[in-house]
């Protein structure tokens, strides 16, 4: 159908400003979106035929229901894109607007969808909770009996993708993109960590920048190249079915349905049905990396697609009768973290990649390959996607036994309920303290950031261990009590948490990636990652001075050691342990930097010192209470790059009257000058029943006054204010235009304030700073027990 | 008059007793890779003696490639069959060793350095070692590759497997026998070697290596190799001989190793000397030793063998011993694609059930567990609803026929609860597990089984190597 597509073979051109791998709907929406900025000269290549991979095969559904805001802005982005694509390149794209209805058969999948609900309305994308009644109505085919309600969403679409890959890479043909279809890129050519062109089969072409869309052979991609990328992803099997049209065909625009109890997806095929879903024992495959042109047919597997049909016929009931066409396998990519791969890779400038679609490429591709092409151009995008960067990923991640087993936890989980603080289960244990058995033999449960294990909390002996791992719940959780006596603890005697992850690791993801791009290239700096180097251990409370001062002759006294110090010091017998005076949640005590090798030693001196002070193992549960009631923000979790400390109450840190230079020095005098659009706050809810109201997680909406102004980045109870505690983002969008206006402390001072969880709005104090420790709980005389004699 | 009252096992009960023995050993694979021709094997016993005379091991040999495995039946008590069930594979394992890992092994030895393993057994909490007699056993041992690496004339030649096997037998019968001659002066352990030599056991035992499958047998357990035929019947294929009245060339070799005059009294009543079943078995010095030697070591032997009226007693017409042997017959078979497993068991499971009907219990019970045919719809009309029924019976015909996670627990459940029919009779089932201990012994023998099963494409893949 497309013009390009069709063309005889010619010779590639000697160079470009840009080269794109990959003839599916991420690389031909990357080159359509350079084009309309002005990028010209594009070239892309395709080893097949254009949107012959999983672009071909893909269900073709739209839909803007997605976990994270930035998939919501792509994939509404993407709807608006592929609306209008018809009538701008005149390439019939099958879009129909059918809506899609989001099935609940149990209260928590409901709970789930109405937080969805709640922030699809913020941004303006129309979609209600309806009753099992009104779904039946919506569609008449569906058994509605074991429903407690649904979600419908009236302008998701559903469209055919591969045709939506050939419109958008006719429109950028058509403005200069040069389209080259069964040519493969054999090798990106690197020179001092910059791109310089690529080779193929048919030739050389010089550029300064590559994009890798090459869907689930970019793994193996990234390797080509004498700096290889490493990319993250492994397909696994995907199955879907098609029937004949129905004896009176189905309308074309009957309701797509996703029942993710049911873990099937149902839409309408040619007045029949197409309906899939996301197995709970996923098949990966080409773990090897066995190439191959253009995805043929894979093996059709009825007996493992068999609980996916007894869930559909459970579904629509009416179907029985139904012929079917076929049951399709296509791969589909899988990320470690279920969601996408963008941006630029940080050991190679000019190399950007866009891949890893986990069974959304229809959905993102036109707002994904929006962003990639502004990253290019403007060098970041105009929406914040740090959660879907490529910089997020280590080395651990590419191992591809890594990747086969952790893909095999995501497809299932795409249907799984979403509930806060679940951890993956698969590559686990793989960088642990040495202090890991020694912990896990005290109760220690285990949470895993970039394969570093962390305790969560510690279970007392008495608990009943197999209940607390399994509970899942929006609700009240089973720790509540455990970790309270950790922050009781923290906050009364003195704790210790093992965060060897910590810090070091946190600087290699992000951070790194930053600090090595602005290294003076002649200095004589030196940077190291040293997270595996040094165990660290945290000395949070009171009566963590006490502690210390028995294990090292040093003084201690505040007028030595005054807080955010750094001394070196022996502890116990080993020498040379950096400690720090700070904790980071905002309670006094210590951060101890030791060599591995005598971890164990001062562990075990800490804890037989610390028994007289009541000294107890913590974890980060604890220690998150511990910071957010203090108003300490995260990086990464609450703060990125794209933060300054304007705008977070970090001013006070930066020296910016002092006469020091320093990278974005500018920007924040003038930032200071003009005023910040947004401002971190902290938020304590007032009318929240620990007990009985769903919990805050993060991404809940804010409103001020009754108007939407932004969104949660983090929450926990803070055992000490007896609330919960939220932290987040205000804005102050125009009541007129919607446009942002600057955000005064005054602004923020004078709202009424509302967090909305689920549905349900919470009123909320808002503070911009941490609430002083006067509602510090008062021990009561009556509190004081027995067992506080006795050494824990 | 009421009736008797009858006590039947419920379901759950009888699963608990044919399961307390069970044991799978998968051969690991790393990310859906097994490169092993064997893919794992099941395993199980079921005791009619109590204890137990049964025994079985199983290990892969980690010097050398392959993988051991024997089940042992053991007689006049369980002390022969048990101390065989501990030391053969480590006499074939070393049997197979080439010289340069036998001299790495003694100088480590020497040197008191850590030693190489050799063997990694895969046992059932219930096959227990011996500690007291490791010591004892690991001398005699290191004497055995002592004398290896002394034989060894230099020149490497290719190790033969089958010559390992037959050399390993002998071996560890001659130590059994020459251990309760020297005695032990732990008494103890000199009981303990007296109790070994004067019992006995067969051995039947494969040792598999990528294509190459060796049965060593001595005695009247059997190994049977279940082969797929191409139209998916199943066919059993003996790979051992019995070593019993049974075998007319048993026979013949027992007659033509002894004078004439003796053809009429070595095999008597279908036994040997009119006593033993079995024509080969390790121990059961009684039928090995010189009369003389046989009172001189029960006279000096402790007081419990004296009185133990079995061990004195001297075989009628014992005139020109040894009578009995633990050298094995060896049988080598290549495997092929359409040999899918291995079945060895003890006599007590091939008294009860012919040859054929276990390949088929087994073969339909793997195939049912593992592959159906995939379904595939083709040019032809199927609605949703007919291809959900077909799937739903598919899955339901693989679920509630295999209670069994083992295949040799499955075995033992047919080979103890078939009716006449060949159907698994609960009621039969109940009785024949109630029985009490004395009687179990009049119905039925310790069963023990191993079911090895093959990986179809590694086998295959060798053969294509090969081509």
């Amino acid at each position: 159908s497309a013009s390009a597509a069709a063309a005889p073979p010619v010779a590639l051109p000697a160079q470009a400003q840009v080269v794109v791998c990959g003839g599916g709907i991420m690389g031909t929406s990357v080159a359509y979106h350079l084009s309309k900025m002005g990028w010209k000269d594009v070239v892309l290549l395709e080893q097949g035929r254009l949107a012959a991979g999983s672009t071909r095969f893909c269900a073709g559904i739209l839909s803007t229901a997605r976990h994270l805001a930035i998939e919501q802005k792509m994939a509404d982005y993407s709807n608006k894109l592929y609306h209008q694509l018809e009538q701008e390149t005149g390439i019939q794209t099958g879009y129909t607007r059918t809506g899609s209805i989001f099935l609940a058969q149990t209260q928590d999948r409901l709970i789930s969808l109405k937080r969805i609900n709640s922030r699809l309305n913020v941004v303006g994308i129309p979609c209600e909770i309806v009753s099992p009644k009104k779904v039946a109505e919506l569609h008449p085919l569906l058994n509605v009996h074991d429903l407690v309600g649904a979600m419908h969403v009236p302008e998701d679409a559903v469209v055919s993708s591969a045709d939506v890959a050939l419109a958008l890479a006719s429109a950028a043909s058509q403005s200069g993109v040069q389209i080259y279809d069964r040519t493969s890129i054999l090798h990106v050519m690197v020179k001092r960590g910059q791109v310089t062109g690529v080779e193929t089969d048919k030739g050389q072409i010089q550029c300064q920048y590559f994009v890798n869309c090459a869907g689930q052979w970019a793994y193996e991609l990234g390797l080509c190249s004498e700096e290889p990328v490493s990319i993250p992803l492994h397909a696994c099997e995907h199955f879907y079915l098609l029937t004949r049209p129905w004896e009176t065909p189905l309308p074309s625009s009957t309701p797509t349905v996703v029942d993710a109890d049911g873990r099937i997806y149902i839409r309408n095929w040619q007045g029949g049905i197409l309906s899939g879903g996301f197995e709970k024992n996923p098949k990966p495959i080409f773990t090897e990396g066995k190439n191959q042109l253009e995805i043929q047919n894979l093996q059709e597997d009825w007996d493992h697609f068999e609980p996916l049909l007894s869930s559909l016929l459970r579904r629509m009931p009416q179907l029985e009768t139904l012929e079917i066409v076929k049951l399709v396998n296509c791969p589909e990519t899988f990320t470690p973290d279920m969601r996408c791969i963008m941006g630029e890779s940080p050991s190679v400038r000019g190399y950007f990649v866009l891949v890893g679609m986990n069974s959304a490429g229809l959905s993102f591709g036109g707002g994904a390959g929006k962003y990639l092409a502004e990253w290019m151009v403007h060098g970041y995008p105009s929406e914040n996607v740090w959660e879907l960067d490529l910089k997020r990923f280590g080395a651990l991640q590419s191992s591809r036994t890594f990747l086969r087993h952790r893909v095999m936890e995501v497809m299932p989980l795409l249907y799984d309920l979403k509930v806060p603080r679940w951890d993956f289960q698969t590559g686990r244990q793989l960088r642990t303290s040495p202090l890991y058995d020694r912990l896990d033999a005290q109760g220690a449960r285990w949470m895993e950031k970039h394969g570093f294990e962390r305790p969560k909390y510690f279970v007392p002996p008495d608990k009943d261990l197999l209940a607390l791992e399994q509970s899942k719940t929006f609700y009240k959780p089973d720790w509540f009590e455990i970790v309270e006596s950790e922050v009781k603890c923290c906050k009364e005697a003195v704790c210790v948490i093992d965060m060897s992850s910590f810090t070091k690791f946190e600087i290699t993801v992000h951070c790194w990636a930053w600090l090595k791009k602005y290294m003076p290239e002649d200095s004589n700096l030196i940077l190291e990652d040293v997270t595996w180097k040094y165990t660290a251990l945290n000395l949070i409370g009171p009566r963590a001075v006490d502690v210390l001062s028995e294990l090292s002759y040093a003084p201690m006294t505040p007028d030595h050691f005054p807080s955010l110090f750094c001394k070196e010091m022996s502890v116990g017998y080993a020498n040379g342990i950096r400690v720090m005076s700070m904790t980071h949640t905002g309670e006094p005590g210590f951060m101890l930097y030791i060599p591995i090798e005598y971890a164990l030693h001062v562990y075990n001196e800490v804890m037989s010192v610390g028994q007289k002070y009541g000294i107890r193992n913590a974890g980060y549960y604890a220690l998150r209470s511990l910071r957010i009631e203090k108003f300490f923000a995260f990086w990464g979790q609450d703060l990125n790059t794209l933060t300054t400390p304007l705008e977070c109450g970090g001013e006070s840190r930066v020296k910016l009257d002092k006469g020091v230079d320093f990278i974005g020095r500018d920007a924040l005098l003038q930032q200071r000058q003009n005023g910040v659009y947004k401002r971190l706050t902290m938020f304590i809810l007032d009318d929240h029943d620990t007990d009985l109201d769903l919990w805050p997680w993060w991404g809940e909406p804010i409103y001020r006054n009754g108007r939407y102004v932004g969104k949660t980045t983090s929450s926990a109870y803070g055992y000490t204010l007896e609330r919960h505690v939220c932290l987040g983002f205000v804005h102050n969008f125009s009541e007129d235009t919607g446009e942002e206006q600057v955000v005064t402390a005054d602004f923020i001072n004078r709202g009424e304030y509302e967090i909305d969880i689920a549905g349900h709005r919470f009123q909320a104090k808002a503070k911009l700073y941490p609430v002083p420790s006067l509602l510090t709980h008062k021990r009561r005389k009556e509190d004081v027990e027995l067992s506080d004699l006795h050494g824990k | 008059a009421s009736t008797p009252q009858k006590f039947y096992l419920t379901p759950p009960q009888v699963n608990s007793i044919l399961k307390a023995n069970e044991y799978s050993f998968k051969v690991p694979e790393f990310d859906g890779k097994n490169v092993s021709s064997v893919l794992g094997f099941d395993s199980n016993q079921l005791p009619a003696n109590a204890p137990i005379e049964d025994r079985r091991s199983a290990a892969t040999c980690l010097q050398t490639r392959g993988m051991l495995l024997g089940v042992f039946d053991g007689h006049a008590g369980c002390a022969c069959s048990q101390a065989v069930s501990e030391r053969l594979f480590y006499y074939i394992a070393v049997s197979l060793l080439p010289h340069e890992t036998l001299l790495e092994i003694e100088n480590a030895v020497e040197s008191g350095r850590a030693l190489l393993p050799i063997l990694q057994w895969h046992k059932h909490p219930n096959d227990y070692f011996s500690k007291e007699a490791s010591k004892l056993y690991f001398n005699s041992l290191r004497t055995y590759w002592q004398e290896l690496i002394d034989l060894n004339t230099g020149e490497s030649t290719d190790i033969d497997v089958k010559e390992a096997l037959i050399n390993a037998f002998k071996r560890l019968d001659n130590d059994i026998s020459l251990e309760a001659q020297v005695g032990d002066p732990n008494s103890f352990l000199n009981y303990l070697v007296l109790r070994v030599a004067f019992s006995g056991a067969t051995a039947c035992v494969a040792h598999v290596d990528g294509v190459d499958l060796h049965v060593a047998n001595t005695g009247d357990s059997r190994a049977m190799l279940g082969v797929q035929e191409e139209d998916g019947s199943w066919s059993a294929v003996t790979l051992s001989n019995d070593h019993n009245a049974q075998n007319e060339r048993e026979v013949e070799r027992l007659k033509l190793e002894h004078p004439k005059n003796e053809a009429k009294s070595v095999v008597k009543q279908d036994r040997l000397l009119g006593l033993l079943m079995p024509f080969r078995a390790f121990g059961d010095v009684k039928f090995k030793w010189s009369i003389d030697l046989q009172k001189r070591v029960i006279e000096s032997g402790p007081d419990q063998l004296n009185d133990n009226e079995y061990t004195k007693f001297i075989p009628p017409n014992y005139y020109t011993p040894p009578y009995l042997t633990a050298e094995p017959e060896v049988t080598y078979h290549r495997l092929r694609p359409q040999d899918k497993f291995l079945v060895l068991a003890t006599d007590g499971l091939w008294e009860t059930m012919h040859r054929q009907d276990v390949v088929r219990i087994v073969g339909e019970y793997l195939t049912g567990m593992h592959h159906q045919q995939p379904i595939a719809v083709g040019g032809y009309k199927v609605t949703l609803g007919q291809m959900h029924g077909l799937l739903t019976e598919r899955r339901a015909k693989m679920s509630s026929v295999f209670e069994d996670q083992n295949a040799a627990t499955h075995l033992i459940r047919h080979a103890v609860g078939n009716n006449e029919f060949g159907a698994v009779d609960h009621e039969r089932l109940s009785k024949m597990l109630s029985l009490p201990e004395e009687l179990a012994r009049m119905y039925r023998d310790d069963i023990t089984i191993i079911v090895v099963q093959f990986n179809s494409h590694v086998v295959g893949a060798y053969q294509n190597q090969e081509q």
